[in-house]
């Protein structure tokens, strides 16, 4: 097709690493995935963005705290909402959702729609220099997938992570995923378990709601990275619904909460695979 | 391999399944009026564009499949669309349940159409996602689950398993077109459209195809997370633009009592209110919250029913009074 890139997208030329968060079924974690490998990259000092190209159902611009917030414009294009850290790395965000007049408005739009503008978050955003971009995507394996490879198609990103809950049903449409990712050869850094039980906050006790080990099993059966699994834990719902009464910035508040441990073993084994930066 | 020599591939995979229509040359411009649309190839964005020559020379007007898809639509007493912005809230489970529920009155005939076609669950919630179907010269058959319970999804028209649908928009309208123009339902009480997550090609031509044959109207399914009542509200903003009418709306993984200790937590903490709230602030009917259960999770992977193993359950009487109360809105009007 003749509206695909024929180079490197020079928005990214300073992004270091590209890294996608996949999965084809929906409500698994993708977000909350994204946001905390955000968090925790920037907890190590990174500087991070935050590229969320769910059109129809932005979550992160609420994930992050900054739902009244827009994209500036300037003369070089758009420029990411940052996300105060307090100096712990950089962290900004770019979604639809900052483009929206009013929060319950739906963005109802075909496919054509939705590859132009993912073609303009490509071309049009000013990410500078950057450690980490992080890609936020919708379940499926439709248009805005197809387009995101067609626009990475020569910038080499790292690879996809991929988000999985552990029952069959949800493993069955991760599975058409990772078949997506080898069809457009994007490689795989591993896949995430999450909502891996629920720990009772009155006797500890772990029930496996969404049963357990679909995630190890997957990884098995495809021969790809297994990276851990997280629990559920409501008080990351938590905090991410109360942050604008926190006094500290959500980097700290997350260091705070249990399941962060747990991630930041996942992001060690990401980082671990010491992935050649892209400049 | 690269990514556009994959779309390429898959199209004339895809072809065994569905001749197209037509095949555009270019990927279509910004401000495209869309190819099937009265204006296309005469909008000011078709100057210079690859496809404007294709586009003029597709039929225009009112679209020839619609009288055909009422036509075979006809003897479906009842269409409800089970509808929600965010995935995994439970769209497919709720179809499922719904689908077992109105089945196990012997006297009704129920449907169960599955839209979601990246991520088909529908199949293996009702137990036959192994099935083939194959097309016939009187269309294409749906799997029975049961005597009185119909199924149709892409699953069954799969190579595998596992096989990834990689499609654009508009190759899905055009399986959603023929599902609608093709399947032999017959007589049915009930068809129930799962459909899946979001606001986009799916669901404006379910609408646009099924408009005329009478839609009664969408069951709205949602967690109580603020972050899901958000892509919700999105939803029903879909609806209210496109004159479907919200029957109601559910509320699922609402508490979650412990197997242990029967300690009662929230797991998606309804930090603003919940489905409750969220129904009075947007005026729609609340039909009832469905409290967590593992073992409905363990049902669904199994494709077995959970209200007929479980008839004890909390979840099961919950579920039962949201099927009750929605037919009362269905039937009562």
């Amino acid at each position: 097709m003749s509206d695909e890139p024929s180079e490197p997208i020079a928005s990214l030329k300073k992004v270091k690493h590209i890294i996608l968060i996949l999965s084809g079924k929906g409500g698994v974690g993708k977000s909350s995935v994204t946001t905390q490998t955000a968090l925790t990259l920037c907890n190590v000092g990174y500087r991070v963005g935050v590229l969320d190209i769910d059109l129809t159902g932005p979550s992160l611009p609420r994930m992050f705290g900054l739902e009244e917030q827009s994209i500036f414009q300037s003369t070089e294009g758009w420029i990411p909402v940052p996300v105060e850290t307090n100096g712990a790395g950089s962290l900004s965000v770019i979604s639809l959702g900052f483009l929206l007049n009013d929060r319950s408005n739906s963005v109802v739009w075909r496919g054509p729609k939705k590859t132009a503008m993912i073609k303009q978050f490509m071309v049009d955003v000013q990410w500078g220099e950057l450690d980490y971009l992080l890609i936020d995507t919708p379940p499926g394996t439709s248009d805005e997938h197809i387009s995101i490879a067609e626009q990475l198609r020569w910038s080499n990103p790292d690879g996809a992570i991929i988000v999985t809950t552990p029952q069959n049903v949800a493993v069955a449409d991760v599975k058409k995923e990772i078949n997506f990712c080898r069809k457009v050869n994007f490689n795989i850094i591993g896949v995430v378990e999450n909502m891996s039980g629920f720990i009772c906050p009155h006797c500890s006790d772990c029930t496996n709601i969404f049963s357990s080990g679909g995630g190890k099993e997957l990884a098995k059966a495809y021969e790809i990275p297994y990276l851990g699994n997280i629990p559920i834990d409501p008080m990351f719902v938590e905090m991410i619904e109360n942050q604008s009464s926190n006094q500290i910035t959500l980097v700290e508040a997350y260091k705070k909460l249990s399941i962060s441990s747990n991630f930041q073993q996942i992001i060690q084994k990401v980082l671990d695979k010491k992935l050649e930066p892209r400049c | 391999m690269a990514a556009s020599s994959v779309v390429e591939e898959q199209t004339t995979k895809d072809d065994l399944i569905l001749p197209p229509d037509y095949e555009l040359q270019a990927p279509e411009p910004e401000h495209c009026p869309g190819p099937e649309s009265e204006g296309a190839g005469k909008s000011d964005a078709c100057n210079g564009c690859a496809n404007k020559d294709i586009c003029e020379s597709l039929p225009k007007g009112p679209d020839p499949d619609i009288p055909l898809i009422i036509e075979n639509l006809s003897q479906i007493q009842h269409k409800i669309l089970v509808l929600s912005g965010k995935g995994g809230v439970g769209k497919s489970t709720f179809s499922a349940m719904l689908s077992w529920a109105l089945s196990a009155d012997e006297n009704l005939q129920v449907g169960a159409m599955d839209l979601d076609i990246c991520g088909p669950s529908l199949p293996r919630m009702l137990g036959c996602n192994k099935e083939v179907v194959h097309e016939s010269n009187t269309g294409l058959t749906p799997v029975y689950v049961a005597d009185n319970l119909a199924t149709m999804s892409i699953q069954y028209l799969l190579p595998e398993d596992d096989s990834a649908i990689v499609w654009r928009g508009s190759k899905k309208n055009q399986l959603i077109k023929k599902f609608l123009k093709d399947v032999d339902w017959d007589y049915l009480d009930f068809l129930i459209v799962d459909t899946p997550p979001g606001t986009s090609d799916e669901h404006i031509s379910i609408n646009k195809f099924m408009k005329e044959s009478g839609i009664d109207g969408a069951l709205v399914v949602t967690t109580p997370q603020e972050v899901a009542l958000l892509d919700v509200r999105k939803e029903i903003d879909f609806c209210r633009k496109a004159g479907i009418n919200v029957l109601g709306l559910v509320e699922n993984m609402s508490g979650f009592v412990c197997p242990s200790c029967k300690g009662e937590s929230q797991i998606f903490r309804p930090t603003t209110g919940g489905g409750k709230a969220f129904c009075k602030e947007l005026n729609i009917p609340f039909l009832g919250s469905v409290p967590l259960d593992p073992r409905i999770g363990k049902c669904c992977d199994s494709g077995e029913s959970f209200l007929d193993l479980y008839p004890d359950s909390p979840a099961t009487d919950a579920i039962l009074d949201v099927v009750e109360a929605l037919r009362d809105t269905i039937e009562g009007k």
